[in-house]
Parts: C-alpha cells; structure tokens; sequence
C-alpha cells in the first residue's frame, strides 16, 4: 500500500543510500493492545476488513469463536481464541488481537530481494509496496510472526499496514477506531509503553494477576505493536505469540555472512582465473610456437631452396654483394 | 581398444555426439538464465539483471520453471556420462600432480581419460549442485504451501539454495575458463561435435590410447 508522504528509514534490497534517511525526526508510533480487556466482539476485524476495501473471504467454523485459523493475505486483524485452564481448575478466556507487529528489525525487510518491495518509515511503521514486490515469498520465511501472506493470482504478498494511510493524516488506525472497550490504543512507542507499564502493574497489584506484563520483545528490537498480557512469562498460551522471536537465524546467516563470503569468492575467483591466464597463458601456446618454428622453417627451407641458384650466381660475380643476393 | 570408427576426415575424432551437444546447451543456457536471475536476487547491486531478464516479476515467475529445465537437462546428462565419470586410480595420480596442471605442465601429468579428473569433479559437482538446488528451490518457489509447523524447511532452503548456487557458480568459472581460455577447442568441440586428433593427444592421452592403441600417429 504505496504512500509517499511518510518519510522512508529502510529500505529492502536497496543499494546505496536511503534518499531523505534521517533529515527530520518523527515520533515512533505503536499500538498497544490490553488483552486483559479485550472481549473478543471482532470489531477490529471488520473495521481493518472496511477500511482497507478488503473483499470479504468465507470464514472457516470450526466450533470456537475464531473467524479463521490464521491470518490470511485479505484478513490482516485476527482475534485468536484460547480456553486456558488455570492451575485452580478455573477458565480463563485469553484473546489476542494477531496482526503484523511492526517489528523495529523487520525479518521481512531483511529477507526481501525486491529493491523497494518493503519499507520503514520513520514512525517505524513496515509496509509493502506492492507495485515493487516480486512476490518470491521471502518474507514470509523472514517473519518470526508468520505474518506476510501470498495472494495467488496477484502473486504479491500482503499484511497490516498499521493504516499508515490514516496514521499520516493524524488519524488512529481503523481497529483502535473502532474498539469498544478501550483495550486498543494508539500514540507514540513512548507513551503506549508507560501506559502499557501502568496496566500491568495494575493488574499486578490489584487484579491478582502476579505474572501480568508488556511484550514488547528485543529479540526484533522491539515492536509497533505490543501486549499487556495476564501472564507475560507464557506468551504461548495466547495463540502462539513466540516467547523470544528473532529474525531466523538462517535468514540472518544468508544475508550476512553467506552473502559476504559468497560475494568475495566469486570476486576473488574472476580475478584469480585473470591472474592465472595472464601468468600462464592457454595451455597450447607452446604448440603454436612450434607450429610457427614449423612453419618458418619450412619456408626458410623452400626459400633457401629457391635462392640456392641465385646465390650461386650472385657468389659467381666477383665483387657483388651477398647481401642483395640473400634479397632476391 | 581402437575404436577408429570415431575417426572423421582431416585427422578429426569425434568426441560428442548431437544429443550430447543438444543437452549440454539447453542446461547450459537455462544455468545462465538462472545464474543472471539469481544474482538479481542475491544482492540488491545486482537487482538491475532481473530487468535484463525480462523485469523483476517475470525473473521471479520464469526462475523456478528454467530451473526445471535445467535440472531436466542434467538428468540426461547424468543418464549419458555418469558411466565414464568414475575416478579411476590414474586419477588419483592426476589431483596429486595437480599443480603442474595449474602451471600448464601437461607433460608431466599422469594421461587423463576421455574426461579429465577435473571434469569429472565438474560433473559431479553440477550434478550434486543441480539435487540440491531442485529440493532447496521448490520450497522457495511455493513458500506459501509449506505450513508453518514446517518453517524448517523454509530455513533450511535459504542457506541450501544460495549455497548450492554459489558452488555451482564457482564450477561454471572454471568451465568456462578451461573451455574457452585456457583449452582453446574445447568450446569448439561442444558446438561442432569433433576435435583434432592433436587435441585428443594432448588432453587426454588415455582416450588416445583406447581409440588409437599403440601406434604413435593415427592411421591416416
């Protein structure tokens, strides 16, 4: 979702400079989502769906209240359901809003080969470009959330785009627009993690939840997104939310060492074979040589074939000089 | 052995038949296509081949099918050489003399077969290359089919992928060093079919010796 007036902090697969990197400053934007307060009434799913002009897909019912098991490339605000037993024998509803995380060290950006396909703006909002996107499906592998998903007949790849369209005019983000219970909220990374602090102790404190706390994991350098979360020790529990995400360590090792050692070899091996034609030549130089000792000597021996009488009668004439002699 | 039906006018020997030459093109040429559109994708200074390659969508889309091709191409292959490939102890003797190879010693070198040790590696190395990058790359191609459980798979093809390719972009240096700068003829023989009896007797010394026994020059 291409929108040129936020101002570009990375860029996939760009070589050289970023244009305009870092000549003005911009408050980093975040959302907070409160699970604790969350009832599940999938406002946000319709508001994204409606906002973003997104067609309506069949949903898939499989006995629980979730709308569809994942994410999909035209569903990017997914409430996860879990039924979670407590050690007293109680249930416990935990709810998550799942949608892309704006991570601060994107997978995807990493991973993606398309010069422009993904960006990050300075507010640190991640999104695709689609015009750019080749739809190769690397990001899908860089993304520690399993987030970015492929439309088959566009072949391009797509996900959350924190609204950047709204958030550029000054607006919220159509999900925190349209929650009913306040568990969305939206502002700078700032202000969402004091307010995101204060719940959590909160819920500490006061609410008996003596696990309660943010996610907002450094393995990715922190997220546009982040949880107050009951139990912050088990993020597991709430649909799969990764306890320590990272980048993928073979994405990180294919895009950095692998790509520089990669690239040395194949550098150093066009010069090497250079420097070895220059030293040694091809192999069958010396048969030329030979062949032109051949050659000449097989000439020189008819000429000398041919001189003979000549030199003979130049040698005759007393006084002549051999020279002209060895001319003719 | 003589096998003087190999034997063409003006001392000429035939060393690959149309079939070979066919196979050995079409895998050539689609291992450039794939090479081109790869190293677009490998490094963003190099994004500006894929336009080259017909813009950066259709590389995307055509990478995976001439990757089909190729690997096609070196099933036949390996179908028509893998017989003559096997390291033989002459060989053994030759990588240990390898030096004097590298300096255009050839004199000095044990006689090498129809194949060379060197391209023998080469074989097995493009062959090798071609497995691994067929499994890597059909992960690559359809990422949105392997489900999540499975991202090892995708893990694992993003190394094994450029991997492989990098390898197989090291043999292809050489090959086409040795067959166009370093052995002049040999590209010769790949397009035309046939080399002088001269270049057999230089370059491989054991096929000279199947084809022609013992007798120092070639009945003419």
């Amino acid at each position: 979702m291409s929108q040129e007036t936020l101002r570009v902090q990375k860029i996939s697969a760009h070589a050289g400079p970023i244009p305009g990197e870092g000549t003005q400053r911009e408050y980093v934007v975040a959302k907070l989502i409160d699970t604790t307060t969350c009832i599940g009434c999938k406002a946000c799913e319709v508001a994204c769906m409606e906002w973003n002009d997104l067609p309506f897909g069949e949903t898939i019912f499989d006995n629980t209240y979730q709308t569809m098991p994942e994410t999909r490339w035209n569903y990017w605000n997914l409430i996860l359901f879990n039924e979670h037993e407590r050690e007293d024998g109680t249930m416990q509803w935990l709810m998550r809003k799942n949608q892309c995380m704006h991570c601060a060290e994107p997978g995807c950006l990493a991973a993606c080969p398309s010069d422009g396909a993904i960006v990050q703006y300075a507010n640190g909002i991640v999104d695709f470009h689609q015009d750019n996107c080749i739809g190769c499906g690397y990001c899908i592998t860089g993304c520690p959330f399993n987030i970015p998903k492929f439309n088959p007949q566009t072949k391009r790849v797509f996900k959350c785009t924190l609204c950047n369209d709204r958030v550029q005019q000054g607006l919220e983000p159509a999900c925190i627009k349209a929650c009913p219970t306040g568990c969305l909220h939206f502002g700078s990374k700032e202000d969402m993690l004091d307010l995101a602090g204060k719940r959590a102790t909160q819920l500490r404190e006061h609410y008996n939840f003596p696990d309660a706390g943010v996610y907002d994991p450094p393995g990715v350098g922190g997220t546009g997104v982040i949880y107050v979360l009951h139990d912050a020790k088990q993020p597991e529990l709430y649909g799969g939310l990764p306890k320590d995400p990272h980048i993928p360590l073979s994405v990180k090792l294919w895009k950095g060492p692998i790509k520089w050692l990669g690239n040395i070899a194949m550098i150093g091996g066009l010069v090497g074979l250079f420097i070895h034609y220059l030293r040694f030549g091809p192999k069958d130089r010396e048969d030329e040589q030979i062949r032109e000792e051949i050659l000449t000597a097989e000439e020189n021996a008819v000429k000398s074939q041919e001189n003979r009488p000549v030199v003979k009668a130049v040698a005759n004439q007393e006084g002549g000089e051999p020279t002209k002699g060895e001319r003719t | 052995m003589s096998q003087p039906e190999l034997l063409l006018p003006h001392n000429r020997i035939l060393r690959y038949e149309f079939h070979e030459r066919l196979t050995h093109w079409v895998s050539a040429g689609s291992f450039i296509y794939l090479m081109l559109t790869g190293l677009a994708f490998w490094s963003p200074w190099l994004f500006w081949l894929a336009y080259v390659c017909g813009g950066p969508q259709i590389s995307r889309t055509l990478h995976p099918w001439v990757g089909v091709v190729f690997v096609i191409g070196v099933l036949f292959l390996y179908a028509m050489w893998h017989a003559q490939m096997h390291t033989t102890e002459t060989d053994k003797e030759w990588w240990r003399n390898i030096d004097h190879y590298t300096k255009n010693e050839d004199e000095l070198m044990p006689p090498a077969g129809r194949y060379n040790p060197g391209q023998k590696l080469l074989f097995w190395g493009f062959v090798i290359c071609a497995v691994l990058l067929i499994f890597s790359g059909v992960i690559l191609w359809l990422p949105e089919y392997i489900p999540w459980n499975l991202r090892i798979l995708r893990y694992l093809a993003v190394i094994v992928h450029p991997g492989a390719a990098l390898l197989s972009i090291g043999l292809f240096m050489i090959h086409i060093y040795m067959s166009i700068f370093a052995e002049r003829g040999a590209l010769n023989s790949m397009l035309g079919g046939d080399v002088p009896v001269d270049f057999v007797r230089r370059y491989h010394p054991g096929w000279y010796k199947e084809v022609f026994g013992d007798s120092p020059a070639p009945p003419k």
